[in-house]
């Protein structure tokens, strides 16, 4: 056998006697790992690790992104991983799946020390990760995106084989789902269950969920974490890795803080509330910042933006606009609440024309929008955040102070069309001294930059123009805790400085601290619109599913 | 486009070279050739002799030329493979105007030429353009079927109107004038036009690297979603560069009808396009790399010349060793020093 086929056998064994005893929720102390810390006293199920990591260190060039991580994942737990951006979460969870491999370190699959050298080596000893972007195809079968996946297929594809696999674990685990359905056609939620069902069916025992939640709408994430509860049952552990720290609260065994890459703690859920992970995280006592109550609007104020009865065609997989109209003034943020897909996309698109509408009229400071060309638009004092910025805002080869000044180098002092970037960075470093959002250097290749420094790049370039209309589509998305706390401040004095914003976020607590009115969006219409205080995250929920 | 990450993959690529260079030999050797005996007298005579030289230089304008044309195109994300038919449509403008513009002044002719050339060569690039804004023709496909066109469209003239009384089964248009001609230096074929393919690559590279509209290149072909975001002329930018790319082509076709073959013929040039969007490609679309790379292909094509002469190997067997060096190179990209 193999040293790998070895260790997914040693897998498969410690899983099948856990299951055995459920709920051993016995308190002995962990075999030989010398854990971590004095916190650990909870083993689930068995004694061993079913994965332990030992001293993980990886180093990039002038940064530490893992120093000698130790951690222990028991089967039967949920093990949440908690940390800001630059933790170093995703790098640990990419050398546990094979990505990257450590500088140091070692990995024990059962206290026998196993190499990763890849992922097809982490899926063979039974670790599978469920992404943030999925790797399905869209025009295939929920079959056939499955069968894609596993190994070991026969050239002729044996479909009643297949289906009856996929309906034992979708039944066992409450993963509802139509395996003759066409992938495009299902929701977000859904298409996370296929992936779930990938791994599931490949014999995976550790699973490790990469902020699963960020495309959910909160029945959806209830629900998965309903799965969550099923799979420990039954033996699996899960790695769950999340920023959000009330899904942490409410969904984890244990919790592990990492911060500038060095595990702070692991510990047993009933330890820890939110204010203590908040300050284990960053390391410092915060006090809430209740932000401020959102203003009544001043209905004198001036319209900066009107759609009218907009209808546009639907893009892939994103809804078009179904008569769409709304209006927003300067001094007021508006958020655009509802799961992605929803025709939330389409707003910002047709507004820049990127997009066509197949009627109705959009106004833009009065102005009538038509044949308006993109960079007009944008002089004009409109910002706008995308909601891809890796994809959508920025060019991943140009270094930093490159795309800080994307579509608009002539704005900066050269002599003709000759560029002298020295000039450029100094008239940056003259605006950016005094922004709060602190970024990367300037020579620094954007696509070697975490994402949630990318988004700060983004974020930076779109407000320190002090825009007179901010279209941001989840701007404090992939932020840590502070950083996102100062980027809605920012909001906020765009707001008190007479800008007017189009708020879409997925973050019901982030729309309801920060605008003045909510409108959800619902299959490309505007299904609800709450005002100033009279809106409740359970309602707008409820709007977002489409009921009411 | 510099610096320290620059030295890894050349050296990388230099590897691949050897090793398509050893492969090759072995090859040579199992038809009873010595390779080391033929190595030698290549080197010797491309490196070594002024004729050698000279046919390297010769060779490598055109290849320069194509190579741009197909590297400003790709700077914006654009794949163009037709260099062949716009160097083709260049050549034929420059003949119409070498036939029937009846100057005798070389400072009339030559430039009007010139003109004509990078003309002929900028229509032809249009049409795939136009296709891929208006229908998304894919370029890839488009320019390297118009390739064939072209050479059929050369063919209507150099067979029709154009043919001269005294040529029967190969036909060729009459020669040129004294005054339609770039003149060579001493008793080789280089010609006067050998310093066009310099002047280009040193603009391409200033404005590639130091100008807003090379700066605005790299973003529309980095991310293409987040240029037209920020308000760049993506479709703009895009149809100007491959209109410039197939200018330049045509450029090269009007250096070769005037400087080496002083008239047209069916079938001229074949492969050079070709070999210019290699060496593009192989340079990874940086001029001055480009210009290695472009030397890199016209000494082994010139080698195989030799080859044949010499140790009567059939000169098309040198496209193996272009095919060995391709192979190797970009099979050397891929090998990962060390783990990441």
């Amino acid at each position: 056998m193999t040293t790998l086929q070895a260790a997914f056998s040693r897998v498969s064994s410690a899983f099948h006697k856990s299951s055995d005893n459920p709920s051993t929720a016995a308190a002995e102390e962990p075999g030989d790992s010398g854990m971590v810390t004095e916190n650990t006293n909870l083993a689930m199920g068995h004694p061993k690790p079913l994965l332990a990591l030992r001293g993980i260190t990886k180093e990039f060039p002038g940064v530490v992104a893992n120093d000698h991580i130790n951690l222990d994942i028991f089967a039967g737990e949920i093990h949440v991983i908690l940390g800001e951006n630059g933790a170093g979460k995703s790098t640990l969870m990419k050398i546990i799946y094979g990505f990257y491999q450590p500088d140091s370190g070692e990995m024990f699959i059962q206290g026998e020390e196993v190499t990763i050298r890849s992922p097809k080596d982490s899926r063979q000893i039974g670790i599978g990760m469920v992404f943030q972007n999925f790797s399905l195809i869209p025009a295939m079968t929920v079959a056939e995106n499955i069968a894609l996946f596993l190994p070991n297929q026969a050239v002729f594809l044996n479909r009643r084989t297949l289906s009856r696999q996929i309906s034992e674990v979708a039944e066992k685990f409450h993963l509802h789902i139509n395996a003759e359905a066409r992938l495009g056609e299902l929701s977000m939620g859904d298409r996370q269950k296929v992936e779930l069902i990938k791994l599931l069916l490949c014999h995976a025992r550790v699973l490790i969920f990469d902020e699963p939640t960020s495309i959910l709408a909160p029945h959806e994430v209830e629900s998965l974490f309903g799965v969550f509860n099923e799979l420990t049952k039954e033996g699996y552990a899960i790695l769950f890795i999340t920023h959000k720290l009330h899904e942490a609260l409410s969904v984890a065994h244990r919790v592990t803080v990492l911060r500038h890459g060095k595990v702070i703690t692991t510990v047993p859920r009933a330890e820890v509330d939110e204010r203590s992970l908040v300050s284990l995280m960053l390391g410092v006592e915060i006090t809430e910042d209740a932000g401020s109550t959102p203003v009544e609007q001043n209905p004198l104020n001036p319209v900066v933006l009107e759609f009218s009865n907009v209808s546009t065609s639907s893009i892939s997989d994103s809804h078009g606009l179904e008569d769409v109209s709304l209006s927003i003034q300067s001094g007021e943020i508006l958020g655009v609440a509802g799961v992605s897909g929803n025709g939330q996309q389409q707003l910002g698109e047709v507004l820049l024309g990127l997009h066509s509408k197949s009627q109705g009229n959009i106004r833009l400071f009065g102005n009538d929008l038509d044949h308006w060309p993109v960079s007009r638009i944008l002089q004009s004092g409109v910002s706008y955040i995308p909601e891809d910025v890796l994809g959508m805002g920025v060019v991943p080869q140009m270094r930093v102070c490159e795309n800080l000044v994307l579509g608009e180098i002539d704005k900066f002092g050269n002599s003709g069309p000759w560029i002298n970037w020295g000039e450029v960075k100094a008239q940056l470093d003259q605006v950016l001294n005094t922004f709060p959002l602190n970024l990367a250097g300037h020579e620094e290749r954007t696509d070697s930059l975490s994402g949630g420094n990318i988004q700060r790049l983004v974020v930076a370039r779109e407000l320190i123009s002090s825009p007179k209309l901010l279209i941001a589509y989840y701007p404090t998305r992939g932020l840590d805790v502070r950083t996102g706390e100062k980027t809605r401040k920012l909001l906020y004095d765009c707001r008190a400085k007479g800008g007017a914003i189009l708020l879409i976020s997925e973050d019901l607590d982030e729309l309801l601290a920060l605008c003045n009115r909510i409108v959800v969006m619902y299959q490309g219409k505007i299904v609800h619109e709450f005002g100033c205080g009279n809106a409740s995250a359970y309602d707008i929920g409820l709007a977002m599913t489409g009921h009411r | 486009m510099r610096g320290i990450d620059f030295i890894k993959p050349v050296f990388r690529s230099l590897l691949g070279i050897v090793l398509a260079i050893v492969v090759f030999g072995i090859f040579l050797a199992t038809t009873n050739r010595n390779p080391l005996i033929i190595y030698a007298n290549l080197f010797s005579y491309t490196f070594g002799s002024s004729a050698g030289l000279s046919e390297v230089a010769v060779l490598m304008i055109p290849f320069v030329l194509t190579g741009l044309a197909a590297t400003i195109p790709a700077w914006v994300g654009l794949i163009n493979v037709g260099g062949q038919g716009q160097l083709y449509l260049g050549a034929w403008a420059a003949t119409g105007v070498a036939l029937y513009l009846k100057i005798d002044s070389i400072w009339l002719m030559l430039p009007a030429m010139a003109i004509a050339g990078s003309l002929g060569g900028a229509l032809w690039a249009a049409i795939p353009t136009f296709l891929r804004q208006w229908r998304d023709v894919n370029e890839v496909i488009s320019t390297l079927l118009l390739n064939f066109v072209a050479g059929l469209f050369v063919n209507i003239f150099v067979f029709g109107p154009w043919k001269s009384s005294g040529s029967y089964g190969y036909p060729y248009t009459p020669n040129f004038s004294a005054a339609a001609i770039l003149s060579s230096i001493g008793s080789t074929r280089l010609h006067l036009g050998f310093f066009l393919p310099l002047l280009a690559v040193t603009a391409c590279y200033l404005v590639f690297g130091r100008t807003t509209w090379g700066y605005n290149m790299r973003a529309v072909g980095g991310n293409v979603n987040a240029s037209v975001r920020r308000g760049i002329p993506v479709t703009r930018y895009i149809v100007v560069a491959m209109l410039i790319g197939g200018a330049i082509a045509g450029l090269a076709g009007m250096i070769q009808v005037a400087g080496i073959h002083r008239h047209l013929r069916p079938d001229i040039d074949v492969q050079y396009g070709t070999m210019g969007f290699l060496a593009s490609w192989l340079a990874r679309h940086d001029p001055i790399l480009l210009l290695g790379t472009a030397f890199l292909l016209s000494s082994i094509m010139v080698g195989g010349d030799l080859l044949q002469i010499s140790a009567s190997f059939p000169s098309a067997g040198i496209y193996i060793l272009i095919g060995l060096v391709f192979f190797c190179v970009l099979g050397f990209r891929r090998l990962r020093v060390g783990a990441k």
